[in-house]
């Protein structure tokens, strides 16, 4: 087996780690077009026979789930959502993805001026959660707060903006893979521990809970969730799960999966192949993960052959 | 022989982690447009050149209505005047068959002619004259009111004439696509075009022939069209229930996108943007799907401006200078001003080089040839290393730019139009001092 | 005019300035002048040069070599001019 690795810049660590990666390429940004970025691929695809690819990248997701019919073509298969499966579980649909698959969500509305934050906010009590279409979330404890929140947001990433229940409890997520017919065919629950200032797991650990897993497969089956997923959720004071987010992908933390008896990576090339594939029934509790960071010395004629040739 | 020269280069190497952007690629080059090579076209017309290609107008337009014909049995495009109101343009669309979509006196002049019939135009706006509206009444034209004033002024004209208005109203609504837009046409969501339905419905002298919206442009979104015309259709029920009438038309206006990208967006307009079958998928859907008698459902109208004539529409150019700034940042003068390329203010557009070059490309900015600080085409694009005299040429710009562009600082510049041979005629002929000055006159103490 | 002393460009037209840590690439014109620029040679000598193996005008290719050094200038890889 051999593994290449598609770089979009040149300091990405995976690069330099040969005892990891065989050989590394650079490729176009999703930004310049789908074309573009999928020609570079197919060439990739001729010299180095790529069997199974996985994007990690959100923004890459959109461009291959949509080239997967060419990519097919060339032997490179892929193992993604749905785009139909991708579009409804986006931030602004989740009130909707909610109704439609009977999970609790937080109650939204989305509001377009400062008046309609006033009218939408009778309906709420303090504190709401005011967040942006994409990114940012804020918690408002009144009127003038939200507002204040509302003019930041806007500026910065558009309208509508979305107001949002807040849901008093803890942040528990789960990593699953679905096969695309309704099967689960691993999951397992999990805990952050510490979070950066960024809002990354940094360290994280194993959960006992049937209800997570319930839920998740719930999700799973009437989405016929193709590939891997990232489920966000509350638990609130109350025990009640509260759906905040799926991120359409393997998070990064999926190690700890792994470490705790399920290898979802190794489920996911089978899936891709075609290969028969066992649902995991078991994973350890208790399993924690620790990032923990490196300092990888290079040389920089390395640095130069992947800046002039694109290769490495 | 002695070897391609190419300007000399050094960039400094970004070493990063992945950000918005990323490894340049190759910029191909466009060196023909429908078979005629860009210089050629260039040394016969001048530089800046629009050029139009007729083949692209009616291919775009067969790949629409074959979108939409397959999916609903009746449907009519009408052409959107204010897009490209370029005469040839126009005779294009109107041969292909499609009626004219006009939005002022000028633009009804202008379709009349183009030997459009009158009962082949579409009245829009918020604003028409009195006189306008005698006239667009005289000829059977179909006028969408925009408010309660204009329907009254139509209803007092209606008094004293033989002839019946055949009106529609516009309607506004929230599709679930902000800002909405609410200016136009009478509200569905607060009552007001089910009230001004009834009004006409009621008065003899009117003849209520359709519904009419348009709920935004650059749309993204084919959900939004949905919406819009379940709530059409909804309302045309309502009359077909109340009135016992059946409405002849519903017009879902336009607002499609093209392939360009707008300024700010991650991903390229051409990945993003819905095709025809999508949007057609969406519309059409909604109307088979709601409560109006199949046996007499109504004609499907489409507006469709940009995305029909965007794609044929290219701007050729020529380099006028390089130069540095002050820190050390790449920027060319190109010919090409904001002043002919008004959607430069909206898009990221598309520039290929005229003729192949090197893999190598250099962050630069593209500034127009106007001694005015806002004359800016591209803010930061890789271009690739063209000298003084080099050729480019800007995608997408067939909708709003030959009908906004302004006079100012130059002289607009040719258009030609290539036809399905490949032959290049001049459509519209480039201004002189004589055609700025003509308007003008001068008081008996400054001659 | 001389480029700093410390400056390393390889046939792929890689430059590494150890001095600021910034790496630059170079095209096929740009390395082969800067090469020249490094042998000591003269604006007028690298012009007879360039302009003998390349299809560019004298006054053309100066323009040209001008934005060129102005570029090593910004980036620092030229000695402090006595």
């Amino acid at each position: 087996m051999r593994i290449i690795g598609l770089a979009y810049e040149s300091l990405e660590p995976g690069i330099y780690m040969h005892d990891l990666v065989d050989r590394t390429y650079r490729i176009p940004y999703p930004s310049d077009g789908t074309d573009i970025l999928v020609r570079r691929l197919l060439e990739i695809g001729r010299i180095e026979k790529i069997d199974v690819l996985f994007p990690n990248f959100d923004a890459e997701l959109l461009a291959f789930m949509k080239s997967r019919e060419v990519l097919e073509k060339e032997g490179i298969h892929t193992f993604l959502p749905e785009l139909g499966q991708f579009e409804e579980r986006h931030k602004a649909n989740l009130p909707a993805f909610g109704k439609k698959y009977g999970v609790s969500v937080p109650e939204g509305k989305p509001v377009a001026n400062i008046r309609e934050l006033k009218e939408a906010l009778e309906d709420y009590e303090y504190p709401v959660v005011i967040k942006g279409k994409f990114y940012d979330a804020y918690i408002a404890g009144n009127f003038e707060q939200a507002a204040m929140y509302f003019n930041k947001i806007s500026a910065k990433w558009g309208l509508p903006i979305i107001i949002q229940e807040f849901i008093r409890g803890t942040e528990v997520n789960v990593i699953a893979l679905g096969d695309g017919k309704g099967n689960t065919i691993g999951a397992v629950p999990m805990r952050k521990l510490y979070i950066t200032d960024k809002g990354k797991a940094w360290s994280g650990i194993t959960l006992d809970d049937p209800r997570m897993l319930e839920l998740t497969n719930h999700i799973i089956r009437s989405t016929r969730w193709r590939g891997g997923m990232e489920l966000e959720l509350i638990k609130s004071e109350k025990g009640e799960f509260f759906l905040i987010e799926i991120n359409p992908r393997i998070p990064a933390w999926v190690y700890l999966a792994v470490g705790a008896g399920q290898n979802l990576p190794e489920a996911l090339v089978k899936l891709a192949l075609g290969i028969e594939t066992q649902p995991f029934t078991d994973y350890r509790k208790g399993v924690l993960f620790i990032r923990y960071s490196f300092d990888l010395i290079t040389d920089i004629s390395e640095f130069e052959k992947l800046s002039m040739f694109g290769e490495l | 022989m002695k070897k391609q020269f190419e300007r000399p280069y050094i960039k400094k190497i970004r070493a990063g982690i992945p950000s918005k952007f990323g490894m340049s690629v190759h910029n191909e080059p466009v060196t023909h447009i429908d078979n005629n090579p860009v210089p050629e076209l260039i040394k016969q017309f001048g530089s800046p050149l629009f050029v139009i290609s007729e083949k692209t107008l009616r291919e775009t337009y067969a790949i629409e209505k074959r979108a939409f014909q397959t999916r609903y049995p009746r449907i009519q495009l009408a052409w959107s005047y204010k897009t490209n109101y370029l005469d040839a343009v126009c005779r294009v669309f109107h041969q292909e068959g499609s009626w004219a979509e006009v939005v002022s006196g000028f633009e009804y002049d202008k379709a009349l002619g183009n030997n459009v019939p009158g009962s082949q135009i579409i009245f829009n706006g918020p604003y028409k004259t009195e006189e306008e509206l005698r006239k667009a009444i005289g000829n059977d034209s179909f006028i969408h009111i925009d408010h309660f004033d204009e329907l009254y002024a139509i209803i007092s004209i209606a008094q004293n004439s033989d002839k019946k208005p055949k009106v529609a109203i516009r309607v506004n609504m929230d599709t679930g696509v902000y800002p909405m837009w609410d200016r136009f046409g009478f509200n569905y969501e607060n009552g007001e075009a089910w009230d001004a339905l009834n009004r006409i419905s009621l008065d003899n002298n009117l003849e209520l022939v359709g519904l009419h919206t348009h709920i935004g442009t650059y749309m993204l979104s084919t959900d939004a069209y949905k919406t819009a015309m379940t709530k059409l259709a909804d309302l045309a029920a309502r009359v077909e229930k109340k009135h016992n009438k059946s409405l002849k038309y519903i017009d879902i206006g336009g607002g499609f996108a093209s392939g360009n990208t707008l300024k700010g967006a991650y991903y390229q307009g051409r990945d993003i943007v819905p095709g025809f079958d999508e949007y057609a998928e969406a519309i059409t859907s909604a109307l088979i799907n709601s409560e109006l008698n199949p046996s007499k459902l109504p004609l499907l109208i489409l507006e469709t401006g940009r995305a029909l004539v965007d794609d044929a529409g290219f701007l050729l150019g020529t380099v006028i200078a390089n130069k540095r700034l002050s820190d050390g940042r790449r920027s060319t003068i190109v010919d090409t001003g904001v002043n002919i390329l008004f959607t430069s203010f909206w898009y990221e557009h598309e520039i290929h080089p005229a003729k192949s070059t090197s893999d190598h490309l250099e962050e630069t900015t593209l500034y127009g040839p106007l001694c005015m600080n806002i004359d800016v085409i591209r803010e930061a694009v890789a271009f690739p290393l063209l000298r003084k005299g080099d050729n480019f040429v800007i995608k997408r710009v067939g909708a709003y730019n030959m009908t906004q562009w302004m006079q100012f600082i130059t002289y607009r510049p040719n258009i030609v139009l290539i036809d399905m041979e490949g032959k290049a005629h001049l459509v519209r002929e480039a201004e002189n001092l004589d055609s700025v000055r003509g308007n003008e006159r001068i008081p008996d103490h400054l001659k | 005019m001389k480029l700093k002393r410390n400056i390393a460009v390889s046939e792929s037209g890689f430059l590494f300035d150890p001095t600021g840590g910034e790496s630059y690439s170079l095209n096929e014109i740009g390395l082969e002048i800067f090469n020249l620029i490094r042998d000591r040679k003269t604006a007028d000598e690298i012009s007879s040069q360039i302009t003998s193996e390349y299809d560019v005008a004298r006054d053309d290719f100066e323009k040209y070599y001008f934005d060129f050094v102005g570029m090593l200038r910004q980036y620092k890889l030229l000695e402090d001019e006595e």
